[in-house]
């Protein structure tokens, strides 16, 4: 089968980020259907985002943040894990398999274990198998909006 | 605040099911402060409707907005385009704000994207908690500020039923016993004496017992009639 995974892995700044870094410098090799994207703190990950990202057809998704009581931010990864958890509930609910979405914990130091879960999380999502959403055809988000309440004079004199 | 919990993606996709274009119209008020129906909710569960359709191979458009207030007609008229261009609304507001969306465009199905649970507070970071039932007589001055009909759940008015454990209701151990935080109460405020009253008995046609209940104010209606308030 020609089909490789495609696995967005979110990564905090001042950890998974810079354990993946190392894991380059050592030439630890792992697996390379993990796209690295930089985040300020796994707190930044709000639970639409992950939403968003499966419904573009991402096949699995890593939230990778600091240790437990590690976070420079003090709770960014416990609130990213809260999310994730959300967002896995949503996920199965809609009928999607919440093992695409995973939250890990790691240090700056431990390229082996970014490496790990690298190879790992690729095992599971093709064990899973493509996202069924990804050839099927897209109703784009209208994007969540608020009607503010000045807007609310000028539109009810619109539609008078 | 109103307190209210999503319902699940499956039933809402059920429900909706005949619809093709959907507006999920989200509430700024009390199911944003409880999290169930906020601009942030409403973009959840139109996603997560979204997906779900989608696996079925169905199409549907799912148009999200929220506003300050669904229960007044002044706020819902900020929706006003978007509905008219929506084959159904999926109300994250409570039963409420449902039924104004839905009495304001009686041409439109209005659906219920929340079960409304109680009238209740943030106890703490993630827990909501019923503290009143709306009797329309409140007592609380009699009782040191504790509901016994909300929060004792014999909802006895005239003292403990006595089962109580270490302070906890026999029903369930997470509910505190409501006489025992009336007695402690009124203990440290010194009006102990409240309890040696009798009880008069509850006029429960004042309660939801009584039907819809309906509250009219001659001193608000302008140009209706002259009066005081009722």
């Amino acid at each position: 089968m020609d089909w490789e995974p495609k696995i967005l892995a979110l990564c905090c700044h001042y950890c998974a980020y810079a354990a993946a870094d190392l894991a380059g410098s050592l030439r630890i090799q792992y697996s390379p259907n993990i796209r690295v994207l930089r985040l300020p703190c796994t707190g930044k990950v709000d639970t639409e985002y992950i939403m968003y990202a499966f419904e573009e057809g991402i096949d699995g998704l890593i939230i990778a943040g600091c240790l437990e009581g590690g976070c420079h931010f003090q709770e960014g990864n416990l609130r990213a894990r809260k999310r994730v958890e959300l967002a896995k509930r949503f996920l199965a609910e809609a009928g999607l398999e919440p093992e695409r979405l995973e939250m890990f914990n790691l240090s700056s130091a431990q390229a082996n274990t970014f490496a790990e879960i690298a190879d790992m999380m690729t095992e599971r999502i093709k064990q899973l198998g493509p996202n069924p959403l990804r050839n099927k055809p897209r109703t784009p988000a209208s994007g969540s909006r608020y009607a503010a309440p000045s807007a609310q004079s000028s539109l009810a004199e619109e539609n008078t | 605040m109103i307190v209210a919990y999503r319902k699940h993606i499956q039933d809402l996709k059920r429900i909706l099911r005949p619809h093709k274009r959907i507006l999920v119209l989200g509430c700024g008020t009390c199911v944003t402060v409880c999290l169930a129906g906020g601009e942030r909710e409403v973009a959840l569960i139109s996603s997560a409707l979204r997906i779900a359709y989608r696996l079925d191979n169905e199409e549907r458009q799912i148009e999200e907005l929220t506003i300050e207030r669904q229960c007044e007609n002044q706020f819902i008229e900020d929706a006003l385009e978007q509905i008219m261009a929506s084959d159904a609304i999926l109300s994250l507001a409570c039963g409420a704000g449902v039924q104004a969306v839905a009495e304001r465009f009686p041409e439109k199905p209005v659906y219920p994207g929340l079960d409304t649970k109680f009238i209740g507070i943030l106890q703490e970071q993630g827990v909501w908690v019923e503290k009143c039932i709306a009797c329309g007589q409140c007592i609380l001055g009699e009782y040191g500020t504790v509901c016994p009909l909300t929060r004792c759940s014999k909802g006895q008015l005239s003292g403990p039923c006595g089962a109580s454990i270490d302070g906890k209701c026999e029903v369930a151990p997470d509910i505190e016993c409501a006489w025992q935080l009336i007695y402690e109460r009124l203990k440290a405020l010194g009006q102990l004496e409240r309890l040696l009253q009798p009880v008069p008995l509850t006029d429960w046609s004042k309660s939801h017992e009584g039907g819809p209940r309906k509250l009219i104010r001659e001193d608000q209606r302008i140009g209706v009639d002259q009066g005081g308030e009722q």
